[in-house]
């Protein structure tokens, strides 16, 4: 039913940019589904288990950008074991093989060999950009490929990742004739970098715009940097350490007079903090700035900085800001939109750094405030209160109280008002993590206010299933949901089994589930990978089906059961219906459990996979089965979203 | 169903309260078994210790043999649950080095312990109120001697039993001290290296309870330091902020103005100390303040340890000799050798 050519409607999917946008749009009809998937280039893939590289290439044979996250959340949290999966190089694999026109890949929380690194730098021919966030397994041979080999890089963005240095030269990988970068962070490198080459390298990129330095480079190289940059919008300094009273510091100081387009300022792991005047001059521009690994500067000479920087919209800080300094940031950045609060000393006790009243200080002082990460030694219900009635914009709310199960010290009630308070204040909330001592009625007040949540996370929370319950009920759009160290069980977690494909995956660690449990839910939902992480083989799984499940984690998905999956991931699946599939050998012994509870082995019968992506496209449904065409329909937007 | 309310909390709480239990007995049992006791290998102890594990903690290898053997003290009659069989099988037969952990403080500010080294010998220092708060500073014990003696100079424990105060190092064994919270941890952290397999001798040592003070704090921060993944941190950033402290702390190589922290190691000592530099003028401040810091690991007065004035250095260290103070101030230049405090002039 299309009054228009398709150029025209194509043209007119051009200005539909969001994801979710454009996933209702291919819902519409078939025609509009064929035209936006093929003019769709930027895919995000929220769950690369989700979905195979080639069903996404058969879908989007376009695309150019593509976004994938591996492990779940909590593996920031040391709680995921290390060869989990999250591997990247089967999707740099079959990208290559089809030759599609990759340009833009960013990766969170995945393992990125040198391989595929060097795979990927030899395969797309106008790669551009490169995002690496909190990925681990390469080391500074693959950067070096990356440098060497892609000749038109724009970005490459390495954002808290655990990098093998070698300390080669790698820097002077990136041949002269690139002068194309645009955006350059090295922060989370540890080792020597060639500075000369790093200058020279600096010095070609007209386009430069973002620039983070690593801890190897010291204050005079920066001062040389800056020079060839005077262009930087966005600067994090390597090491900030000099008598203040030399030649290179002053020199220094007059240079970052010239850098008049910093708007964002990050570093400082190393800090003399006599040398912080030099960057006074540009702090009346900073929207944001990032001290979050600067323990060095704190006391009067963080107070001095903060109150140049008038507007900050976003600002990340140590807790050992105190509440007075916080209070300082409320009374000074009035345009304030983000702020992440971490502990300085996470495990002392230290000085008692933050409290309610430095947040409530900022709600009164930041009325624009709506993304908050704050990490205190305690918080009331008076004070979530006053700021739910203070700040009502909030998209993101992540509080964490150091001692995991501490109640409101003043009252020594639970927290579940103070957050009720928060969430039935803030329509808006996207993302929640709860901590403190909370009972089922936090999750009650959650379950009715919080229709926008998509992500919750929870610690040490809840007195029984009905907590999990109420969420599980209430939330309409939830998309993401860990919990660890909390009494839900198995009449929770199967109550409404549905409502795990409407979600991207659940995660439960130390809770009261049940292997039994875990087997009934993925019985019924075969399109669910229910795993289970069984470390130090504590789960016998021909016994007790009442044994507890340390670690689960499911997801939903269009291809069963992954076929890296570890040792220790015992995946519970069952038998897809209708589909005629067959099983890929590889040399992995992963393990499959029939509802039976026996444990099958890779070669017996009944297990089959076929990755063929001919399951995608409408037209070839009516091959399968009517139960598997009514799925695939019903999860059109599964495909869409994968998220 | 699940545990009400309550339960949770208790749960929370009881994480230290739990794992308090269980030492109350492993070592009220000790003591009783003093004499018959294989020091080199407690299973006894370990197995009760990992029927204390905390039931909040998951499951992580390292975890559970940290949660396993350790000890803790509680308050007589509190309860420690039933634990995952699974859980004390895992952790019974897998003690390693990592194991070793020396007690946490706990809410009620019973004990801590951390231990260095491994008694080989079959008697030690005992404090009579094991299973109540005894608030000692610091026992050390020797492989050979027991020595009994009454917390004199020891002002801030009134309450004090019997401990054993020992200067110098001579074949120090375990040293036991008890610390709040924070530094607590870095000895933690700092000592379950060192730690030797034969830690169920910490079950067998004092326990110490530092000031009142850090009663209420302290155990939180222990159990903190228990649990997995808990403040969620991403790792990353942990390991980032723990390098740069340690770098901006570090005397050689820093320029700039702030506090100039020096680590201070007393021979013998359990833990370090840090001090400012900038906060002293001369010498003469330093070496009485460093002096106060540690007596109370030395037994008798020591003299001061330097008097004002470099010249005098040597003099006074004769005379320290004489008093009985074996103490000299070294420290350790950029090239690495010891050079004897004083001699530079002060600033």
């Amino acid at each position: 039913m299309n009054y228009f050519p398709d150029e025209v409607i194509e043209h007119v999917f051009d200005f539909i940019t969001s994801h979710k946008d454009r996933n209702a749009v291919s819902l519409v009809c078939k025609s509009w589904y064929k035209i936006e998937r093929m003019s769709r280039q930027i895919v995000f893939i929220g769950n690369c288990y989700a979905i195979s590289p080639e069903g996404v290439i058969a879908r989007f044979p376009e695309l150019k950008s593509l976004t994938l996250k591996g492990k779940p959340h909590f593996a920031d949290f040391n709680l995921v074991p290390h060869d989990w999966g999250g591997i990247l190089y089967p999707w740099i694999e079959a990208f290559a093989k089809s030759r599609v026109g990759l340009e833009e890949l960013r990766l969170k929380r995945m393992v990125v060999s040198d391989e595929s690194l060097e795979l990927l730098s030899k395969s797309f021919v106008n790669f551009k950009a490169l995002v690496l966030v909190s990925c681990e397994g390469f080391s500074t041979d693959g950067l070096a490929a990356v440098a060497a080999n892609c000749r038109f890089l724009r970005e490459l963005d390495l954002q808290e990742n655990e990098v093998e240095d070698h300390r080669g030269h790698w820097i002077s990988r990136f041949p002269e004739s690139c002068t194309s970068l645009v955006s350059l962070n090295l922060a989370c490198l540890k080792g020597e970098i060639n500075l000369s080459a790093l200058e020279r390298l600096v010095a070609r990129s007209p386009n430069l715009k973002s620039l983070r330095l690593s801890r190897a480079v010291p204050l005079d190289a920066l001062q040389k940097i800056l020079m060839r940059a005077p262009q930087l919008v966005d600067l994090g300094t390597g090491s900030f350490v000099h008598d203040p009273a030399s030649d290179a510091y002053n020199k220094l100081k007059a240079t970052i007079l010239k850098c008049k387009s910093i708007k964002s300022l990050s570093g400082f792991l190393e800090v003399a903090p006599r040398c912080l005047s030099a960057i006074h001059p540009i702090c009346h521009n900073l929207t944001s700035l990032n001290l979050s690994y600067a323990p060095g500067i704190h006391g009067n000479d963080l107070i001095k900085l903060i109150q140049h920087c008038r507007k900050l919209e976003r600002l990340w800080i140590l807790d050992c800001i105190g509440d007075k300094g916080l209070g300082i940031v409320a009374s000074t950045c009035k345009e304030l939109q983000e702020l992440r609060v971490f502990p300085s000393d996470p495990y002392g006790v230290g000085n008692a750094a933050v409290t309610e009243e430095g947040l409530v200080a900022i709600s009164a002082g930041c009325p624009k405030l709506h993304s908050l990460l704050y990490f205190c030694q305690q918080m009331t219900n008076a004070a979530l209160i006053t700021v739910a009635k203070n700040c009502s914009n909030f998209t993101r709310f992540r509080l964490c109280i150091l001692d995991p199960t501490r109640p409101d010290p003043v009252t020594m009630q639970p927290l579940d008002e103070g957050f009720g308070a928060i969430v039935q204040s803030c329509k808006r909330l996207r993302r929640l993590s709860l901590s403190g001592l909370l009972t089922d009625r936090v999750f009650l007040y959650i379950g009715m206010y919080a229709e926008q949540l998509e992500m919750l996370s929870i610690a040490f929370a809840g007195d029984s299933d009905k907590g999990m319950l109420y969420v599980l009920n209430g939330c309409k759009k939830l998309r993401k949901l860990e919990i660890r160290d909390s009494p839900f069980g198995d009449t929770a977690l199967l109550t409404d089994v549905g409502k795990y494909e409407t979600m991207r995956s659940l995660w439960m660690s130390s809770c009261e589930v049940t292997l039994g449990g875990c087997k009934t839910l993925a019985k019924n939902r075969p399109m669910l990978n229910v795993e289970i992480i069984n470390e130090d083989d504590q789960i016998d799984f021909s016994s007790d089906d009442r044994q507890k499940v340390g670690k689960m984690y499911l997801y939903r998905t269009l291809v069963g059961p992954r076929k890296d999956a570890p040792e220790f991931v015992w995946t519970l699946s069952r038998r897809w219906v209708g589909t005629d599939l067959v099983k890929q050998h590889n040399s992995n012994s992963s393990k499959f459990l029939t509802m039976a509870g026996q444990e099958k082995s890779q070669k017996s019968q009944g297990w089959s996979k076929n990755p063929v992506p001919s399951g995608w496209n409408c037209h070839n449904i009516g091959v399968l089965s009517k139960n598997y065409c009514t799925r695939i329909i019903g999860y059109e937007d599964l495909k869409g979203t994968m998220a | 169903m699940s545990p009400p309310l309550l339960g949770v909390e208790e749960e929370g709480q009881s994480s230290v309260s739990l794992v308090a239990s269980s030492p109350s007995d492993c070592i009220s049992q000790n003591v009783t078994g003093l004499k018959e006791r294989n020091y080199l290998g407690l299973s006894d102890c370990s197995s009760v210790d990992s029927s204390a594990a905390s039931s909040l903690l998951d499951d992580s290898k390292n975890k559970l043999n940290l949660k396993a053997t350790e000890l803790r003290l509680g308050l007589p009659g509190s309860q420690s649950p039933e634990r995952d069989p699974e859980l004390s099988l895992l952790s019974s037969g897998k003690l390693d080095e990592k194991s070793l952990f020396p007690l946490l403080p706990l809410k009620d500010g019973i004990c801590a312990t951390s231990q260095k080294n491994v008694v080989s010998g079959n008697k030690r220092g005992f404090s009579d109120t094991m299973d109540r708060f005894s608030e000692v500073k610091s026992s050390v014990y020797t492989e050979k001697n027991w020595m009994f003696h009454t917390a004199g100079p020891d002002s801030e424990s009134p309450e004090s039993v019997a401990q054993s105060k020992f200067p110098g190092n001579s074949g120090m064994n375990v040293k036991l001290s008890s610390r709040p919270s924070g530094t607590q941890q870095a000895i933690m952290k700092e000592m379950a290296p060192n730690a030797v397999p034969e830690q169920p001798r910490a079950a067998n040592g004092t326990c110490h309870n530092q000031a009142a003070a850090s009663n209420n704090n302290s155990n939180a921060p222990a159990a903190k330091a228990q649990v997995v993944g808990w403040p969620p941190i991403r790792s990353f950033r942990k390991n980032t902020l723990a390098t740069t402290s340690k770098n901006n702390d570090e005397v050689d190589g820093k320029p700039g103005p702030g506090a100039l922290f020096v680590k201070v190691s007393m021979d013998g000592a359990p833990y370090l100390r840090k001090v400012d530099l900038r906060t002293y003028s001369n010498y003469g401040e330093l070496s009485s303040a460093l002096e106060k810091m540690f007596s109370c690991f030395t037994i008798g007065q020591c003299g001061s340890h330097g008097a004002p004035g470099r010249e005098k250095l040597s003099e006074s260290k004769l005379k320290d000799l004489l008093h009985g103070s074996e103490y000299v101030l070294t420290y350790e230049d950029k090239d690495s050798d010891w050079m004897l405090v004083g001699d530079v002039p002060w600033e």
